[in-house]
């Protein structure tokens, strides 16, 4: 399309000045203003109403009651429930993303390579990504269903000790981060392998004649130069992972992160109290309590990664 | 002041008006359509539409068309959820936001306690044409202290034993369906002794899980949970305690029980396997047990269940206070849980009628299940039915303490993961953070 004709200035160069520069100052901001007045009503607007409702005796069906003040986080952070619920999904959350990115990275170096069939293998890696997650859920149930499912299966024909999948805490996490892993892993992949592509090739062959080799490149070129894509990938990621609520939901037939709470993350516990004791007071204290948490995780997450990225590139 | 805008900056605002527009304009659109809709019913004067919600099957596709049939002037909009689970959440929803509601709402009986707290959100439908139309138990569930009478009854799960007669027979204990009611005996304690004489002979375990059994148990006291003024009495009342300490003797000190959860993906893989060779069940447990043990032959039904009477499941219909036409669904209502439509949904979907007329029915009376060894289903059920004297009480909190219990149970049955006392310790716990 071509660029609309400058308009002929009419006024005198004062005025056309003043509004030239009310252009270039107010038309950004009017273009980005769909989004922003969009996110104003679904974004910011419940976030600020679930503070606020935090605040209160809330009941699902009855609505609004008392003004409560900060009884709904006191009891949601002197009870066991909150506290577990934490471990568990902080548990889940390292368990899934750290070898979900590395995994990740590696597979996109991979593809990065020149493959024959190209196309096919990464969007083989895309793949479980569109498998809907309660399919993921269904299958992954058999796999490690306890008593009958494949794995313990197989591990007893190895005659191995069959694994509890359900009873054991740190079993059903490992068996929830395979399932996330699974569906995110190629997703993320994908994304590394974009930026990948993206990197200068000369700055390899620079390195090859420097004589650096292959993992030398890896680490001097590829990663430094993927870190603004690394950051979006890990904050990304961490959100997602510290939010995850679809694979516990679905990882055994009752949906409430098992009888002793041995998979129950802080999503599940907030649908809990919200949607099965109606107590939406409590449940939006841990809804609040979860993004302060999650705020916290990105900042960390935010300042290591450029810790890192800036120490093995140096430059930018 | 000048206005020579820059093209840009028309652009840019325009866009964003437009997009905010076309975002509110959508919005008005759907209202309309059913605004729409609406009006031109309401236009010539007799045209009503009414939806029905429910879930899994209830067996009302047929019955809605007849309706619409008898009914000119009245359609019919029929809204299934998959899961009751899904539905409960979708109308409590809806309630909370007193709007969305379909004009009749199924609920499930163990529901009924808690949408009792709000009786405001929904109609009264008390009227003499329906009394006695139902078993006592069924009706005074939903009917509140000041007699509104908050639903229809529809179906009912009218609790038997299912048994293994080749397993059974296996382990030396008579196979007849009749002797086996006679076997098993009247209480708990008889259960349980002829389980230990078929464990002692057999590799297979008496049944299927310890909360199964609990869900029987506890549903023949009165007062389990909640004492008559709703004050939560559960983790001191001594009935309580002791029925979770007979049961768990039973399922894990006399390995009675199989641990499997149920409706878990192992208890369901279970069916194809010997693994247990009794179970309660409910009518509509039925046509669970014969679609996961397809293929295996021996399933039979026994007209007894321990301790007297046993009901697990069955629903009701509600018409949400919130709705245009309450009426007209009102009388919708009753047409489907009037007896010959219930029993025409029992011929669909194999729902057992709560009605007492129903229950003389010879279609019912005449039904045998040819999974269970052609087992006179229908009449054993009805029998079941007649056997149920009373319904428990169950408070506001029934279902968030019994949760916790079933939780209890599991952890020593299912996972091994507690012992009885520690696992007690933990339910106590759990139903203080309740409050």
């Amino acid at each position: 399309m071509p660029a609309p004709a400058p308009v002929p200035p009419r006024g005198g160069r004062r005025g056309r000045g003043r509004l030239g520069r009310l252009d270039s100052t107010v038309s950004p901001y009017l273009y980005i203003a769909p989004f922003f007045l969009l996110f104003l009503v679904t974004g910011l607007f419940p976030l600020v109403y679930t503070g606020w409702v935090a605040l209160h005796d809330w009941d699902q069906i009855m609505g609004q009651g008392e003004f409560v003040g900060m009884a709904n986080y006191v009891d949601v952070l002197t009870g066991r429930g909150f506290w577990r619920a934490l471990s568990n999904t902080v548990s889940i959350f390292v368990l899934s993303s750290v070898p979900q990115i590395l995994a990740a990275l590696l597979i996109a170096t991979l593809l990065d390579r020149n493959l024959r069939a190209r196309t096919l293998w990464r969007m083989g890696v895309l793949l479980p990504y569109v498998v809907a997650p309660v399919a993921v859920a269904l299958i992954f149930n058999n796999l490690f269903a306890d008593r009958f499912g494949l794995i313990n299966l197989l591990l007893e024909t190895a005659g191995l000790e069959p694994v509890r999948w359900h009873s054991d805490r740190f079993a059903s996490h490992v068996a929830i981060a395979t399932m996330v892993n699974f569906r995110w892993t190629g997703y993320n992949a994908l994304i590394l392998l974009a930026a990948m592509q993206a990197i200068p090739r000369d700055l390899y062959e620079q390195a090859a004649i420097d004589g650096a080799n292959a993992w030398r490149q890896f680490w001097s070129v590829t990663v430094p130069m993927l870190r603004p894509t690394l950051i979006f990938v890990i904050i990304t990621s961490t959100i997602g992972g510290l939010q995850i609520f679809d694979e516990p939901k679905m990882y055994d037939q009752f949906g409430r992160g098992g009888a002793d709470q041995q998979w129950q993350t802080l999503t599940i516990y907030l649908y809990e109290l919200g949607w099965t004791r109606a107590d939406f007071g409590m449940a939006s204290a841990v809804a609040v309590l979860l993004f302060l948490l999650i705020v916290a995780f990105g900042v960390v997450n935010f300042l290591l990664t450029r810790r890192i990225a800036h120490d093995e590139g140096g430059r930018r | 002041m000048r206005r020579s805008t820059s093209p840009y900056l028309l652009l840019a605002a325009g866009t964003a008006a437009s997009l905010v527009l076309a975002a509110c304009g959508g919005a008005s659109d759907a209202g309309d359509d059913g605004g729409d809709g609406n009006a031109a019913s309401a236009g010539d004067g007799e045209q009503v539409s009414l939806t029905v919600a429910t879930f899994n099957e209830f067996g009302y596709e047929e019955l809605l068309e007849e309706y619409e049939d008898l009914n000119p002037g009245v359609t019919v909009e029929h809204v299934k959820a998959d899961t009751a689970d899904n539905a409960r959440a979708a109308l409590r929803n809806s309630l909370g936001a007193n709007s969305g509601a379909a004009d009749i709402e199924a609920i499930e009986v163990d529901w009924v306690t808690e949408f009792k707290q709000y009786p405001d959100k929904f109609a009264d439908l008390s009227s003499a044409d329906v009394e006695g139309r139902w078993l006592d138990w069924k009706t005074e569930a939903v009917t509140l202290e000041d007699g509104t009478l908050m639903g229809y009854g529809t179906d009912i799960g009218p609790e038997a034993v299912c048994y293994r007669a080749d397993l059974f027979e296996e382990a030396g204990l008579p196979t007849d369906r009749e002797e086996v009611a006679e076997l098993l005996g009247e209480s708990w304690e008889d259960y349980f002794a002829v389980g230990k004489e078929f464990v002692a002979a057999s590799d297979a375990a008496w049944y299927d899980s310890a909360g199964a059994l609990w869900q029987g148990m506890i549903n023949q006291v009165d007062y389990a949970y909640e004492d008559a003024d709703d004050n939560v009495v559960a983790t001191t009342n001594p009935q309580v305690r002791e029925l979770y300490d007979q049961v768990l003797a039973a399922s894990v000190d006399d390995e009675l029980s199989a641990g499997l959860g149920q409706w878990s993906s192992d208890w369901s893989s279970s069916f194809q396997e010997d693994e247990f060779a009794t179970m309660l069940c409910p009518g509509w447990m039925l046509g669970v047990i014969a679609g996961n043990a397809e293929g295996v032959e021996g399933w039979d039904v026994a007209n007894v269940f321990p301790g007297g009477g046993g009901n697990w499941g069955g629903s009701y219909l509600t018409v949400p206070a919130q709705g245009e036409n309450i009426e007209e669904a009102t009388k919708l209502a009753a047409w489907l849980t009037a007896p010959e439509q219930q029993i025409k949904a029992f011929e669909a979907k194999g729902t057992f009628p709560s009605q007492v007329e129903a229950l003389e029915s010879d279609v019912l009376l005449g039904s045998t299940n040819a999974f269970f060894n052609d087992a006179p289903t229908g009449q054993i059920l009805a029998e079941r039915a007649e056997a149920v004297t009373m319904m428990p009480h169950k408070g506001p909190k029934y279902f968030e303490i019994n949760t916790a219990l079933q939780d209890a149970i599991t952890r020593v049955d299912v996972d091994g993961s507690d012992d009885p006392d520690s696992s007690w310790a933990k339910f106590v716990a759990a139903v203080e953070a309740l409050g």
